[in-house]
């Protein structure tokens, strides 16, 4: 176990920690924010949390394939940008019907 | 480099955090962007190289344009970004996520390698790609192709 | 790593670099200040080029365009008028620049100073020479396209801060322009990348001083679609909506004023520079020539190959009526993208075959760079025909009315009317 402190050089779990926080950033924005297009940054900040700690993972930790850490981070950005795509079009396609994208007020299926 | 990892995720958490604090929409969307150019400068001291250049391609030159474009198709939505009624909850579980993944980094026994840099990825990952990965590769294209039509779509106006 | 020129060999001054990091070490310097200080005066070099080729440029590209409108260009002040430049600068720092007060003060003010930041970037990668590179980059290629993706989102700061509808509106055609000429530049690009299988520039350089020659005689389709959608990227005309002054009233930059003006203005020319000297470098064999850099500095060949290109696209600027919005659409996506495509096609058949069995580069290249140029030229005539509107092709001499082809206006038929005739 190391200790989160300015050594010589970076180590896996400063990058860890780094990147909880981010995440953890992306997930309060995406939960406690009132415009729908803020929600959707709230989770691209997660998916970028993530890539984060992939990419400290594949540079780290023992392997017989690296970089397969990078080929993953590759395939999230991808999957990453058709979600938002989609999302984004689904936000403007609300607006259209509903007038507002306030989500507070898109309660429809609420019990 | 050292420095420069700090120096990077600083600017990376900080542009974050103003993202929640600022109350306006479209500086929220700047600072985000400003967080997808951190992020790939994190990549860079990681020695990510190819990744990185990829992220700053994808997420701040396309994924961005895209929430400016929703933010200026939404005209009447409110601007100010506020918060909802779920608050105090949403601070709590993020709360419970920072302390849960900084208990599972530290505590965990990590098979460090001893390697040190890599070289050049790009390489190693179009490899990867077409052998070990071929299939994944594949249906990624299916899925954007499918991104594409839905996206269409949804946004007609019929 | 021993030097093979002496240091004073100005052909490649990497070798006066490479000697003071040598005398660096041998004094102890740790090895990151020896890094620190090499890449420094590289740095420096760089920018002494950006900003002397900024001041030369504004020359340039008025006496040219003025010579191409049959008129001189500026010629009143210094010989020539040389020292237009340095009255254009000092007019424009001593204008009031204007802040509107409604307009968003802080991103009004960052955003000519950051669209400067993608195009001084793009200039780390260029080799000037072969042990001239500042940053040698493995993803090269990739780097300099990421770069002029980022332009898109500090065109729409500029456009939104400024607190203006038509500044917005502008912003907003200007993105759907860039981000849409994006795709056939990367397709061209990866073309390219393909043939000569790095994504390092200095690397696709070797490529041609190997093989002894230019990537131009093997790929002028991916040369042409990169020209044309870097022209429209550096929205220079013929595809200025940016800035048409008689449409939009300089769109995204209307509320600018003063030295911020200045500042867009200038990186419309550095951004020309730095896309010249990709295409110099991509296409036309960067610091190699044929062996005339035995003679002459490699980065003095380098400057005038940037500079041809630039003249060509100065060119394009005198020549050319500005495009509307939807037709630069449809050159993107319906003429442009194809192409590429199949000149993707062509280069991932090339590739196998060349690769596959096993052939000499010397009996291989020349059959590639004849099927190449055949088939770019008829790609480009043939869609061009397919894909143009329609127009009405006037004979040549003089003819009788019977023999011309013209569809008369039908009452009961063009054949009738015909037949009346």
């Amino acid at each position: 176990m190391a200790e989160p402190v300015l050594l010589a050089r970076v180590t896996l779990e400063q990058v860890l920690i780094v990147g909880g926080v981010l995440f953890a950033i992306g997930l309060y924005v995406a939960l406690a924010k009132k415009n729908g297009v803020a929600v959707l940054m709230g989770i691209e900040l997660m998916l970028n949390a993530v890539n984060l700690t992939l990419i400290a993972f594949s540079r780290f930790v023992e392997s017989s394939r690296p970089l397969d850490g990078h080929v993953f981070v590759v395939f999230v950005i991808t999957v990453a940008a058709a979600e938002a795509a989609v999302a984004l079009a689904l936000v403007v396609a609300v607006y259209r019907h509903r007038g507002s994208i306030d989500v507070d007020r898109l309660n429809l299926l609420r019990w | 480099m050292v420095i420069g990892f700090w120096a990077l995720a600083g600017l990376t958490v900080g542009a974050a955090a103003m993202i929640i604090v600022v109350r306006n929409l479209l500086h929220a969307v700047l600072f985000l962007i400003l967080s997808f150019v951190g992020i790939a400068g994190v990549y860079i001291t990681l020695s990510a190289d190819f990744v990185a250049v990829v992220q700053v391609l994808v997420y701040a030159g396309a994924i961005a344009v895209l929430m400016i474009f929703a933010v200026m198709l939404t005209p009447l939505s409110a601007r100010d970004n506020a918060e909802n009624v779920l608050q105090l909850p949403a601070l709590v579980l993020s709360g419970l996520v920072i302390t849960g993944v900084t208990f599972v980094a530290l505590e965990t026994d990590w098979r460090l390698a001893g390697r040190g840099e890599f070289d050049s990825t790009a390489e190693a990952i179009g490899e990867a790609l077409v052998s070990p990965f071929v299939l994944p590769f594949e249906i990624a294209s299916v899925l954007l192709v499918a991104a594409m039509i839905g996206a269409i779509v949804l946004v007609r106006e019929d | 790593m021993p030097i093979l020129s002496p240091w004073y060999d100005f052909r490649d001054l990497g070798n006066a670099a490479a000697r003071l990091a040598d005398a660096l070490r041998d004094i102890d310097a740790p090895e990151g200040v020896v890094y620190a200080l090499v890449g420094l005066l590289g740095a420096v070099g760089v920018l002494l080029f950006v900003g002397l080729t900024t001041l030369v440029n504004i020359w340039v590209e008025r006496r040219l365009i003025g010579r191409m409108q049959v008129r001189r260009g500026p010629n009143r002040l210094g010989p020539f008028g040389l020292l237009q430049p340095v009255a254009d600068a000092i007019k424009l720092m001593q204008k009031e620049a204007l802040t509107p007060r409604l307009a968003d003060g802080l991103v009004f003010t960052l955003a000519p100073v950051v669209i400067f930041i993608p195009a001084i970037l793009a200039f780390a990668v260029l080799p000037w020479g072969e042990k001239m590179v500042l940053a040698d980059l493995n993803v090269g290629v990739l780097y300099l396209l990421a770069l002029g993706s980022t332009n898109s989102l500090i065109v729409f700061m500029a456009g939104y801060a400024s607190n203006n509808k038509y500044a917005l509106l502008g912003a907003m055609r200007v993105i759907a322009m860039l981000i849409s000429y994006e795709i056939p530049g990367v397709l061209s690009l990866l073309a390219v990348v393909a043939f000569t299988g790095t994504m390092s520039l200095s690397g696709i350089v070797d490529f041609q001083a190997n093989y002894w020659s230019w990537l131009l005689f093997f790929q002028p389709l991916a040369l042409v679609i990169f020209l044309l959608g870097s022209t429209v990227e550096l929205n220079r005309s013929p595809a200025d909506i940016a800035e048409a002054e008689s449409e939009i009233i300089a769109g995204y930059h209307i509320e600018y004023s003063g030295m911020k003006w200045g500042l867009f203005y200038a990186v419309e020319l550095v951004n020309s520079i730095a896309i010249s000297a990709v295409i110099a470098s991509l296409f036309l064999g960067g610091w190699w020539t044929f062996g005339l850099e035995e003679f002459v500095p490699g980065w003095l060949i380098f400057i005038g190959k940037i500079y041809a290109c630039y003249f060509l696209l100065i060119w394009f600027r005198g020549t050319l009526p500005r495009f509307r919005v939807d037709q630069l659409m449809a050159f993107a996506w319906k003429f442009l993208l194809p192409m590429a495509l199949v000149n993707i096609l062509l280069v991932a058949l090339e590739i196998t075959v060349w690769e596959e069995f096993d052939l000499s580069a010397g009996a291989v290249l020349p059959v590639f760079a004849v099927v190449n140029f055949a088939l770019a030229g008829a790609l480009v005539a043939g869609w061009a025909r397919v894909m143009a509107a329609q127009f009405e092709r006037f004979p040549r001499r003089a003819r009788l009315v019977p023999d011309i082809d013209v569809p008369l206006p039908a009452e009961g038929g063009g054949h009738a009317a015909r037949a009346a005739v």
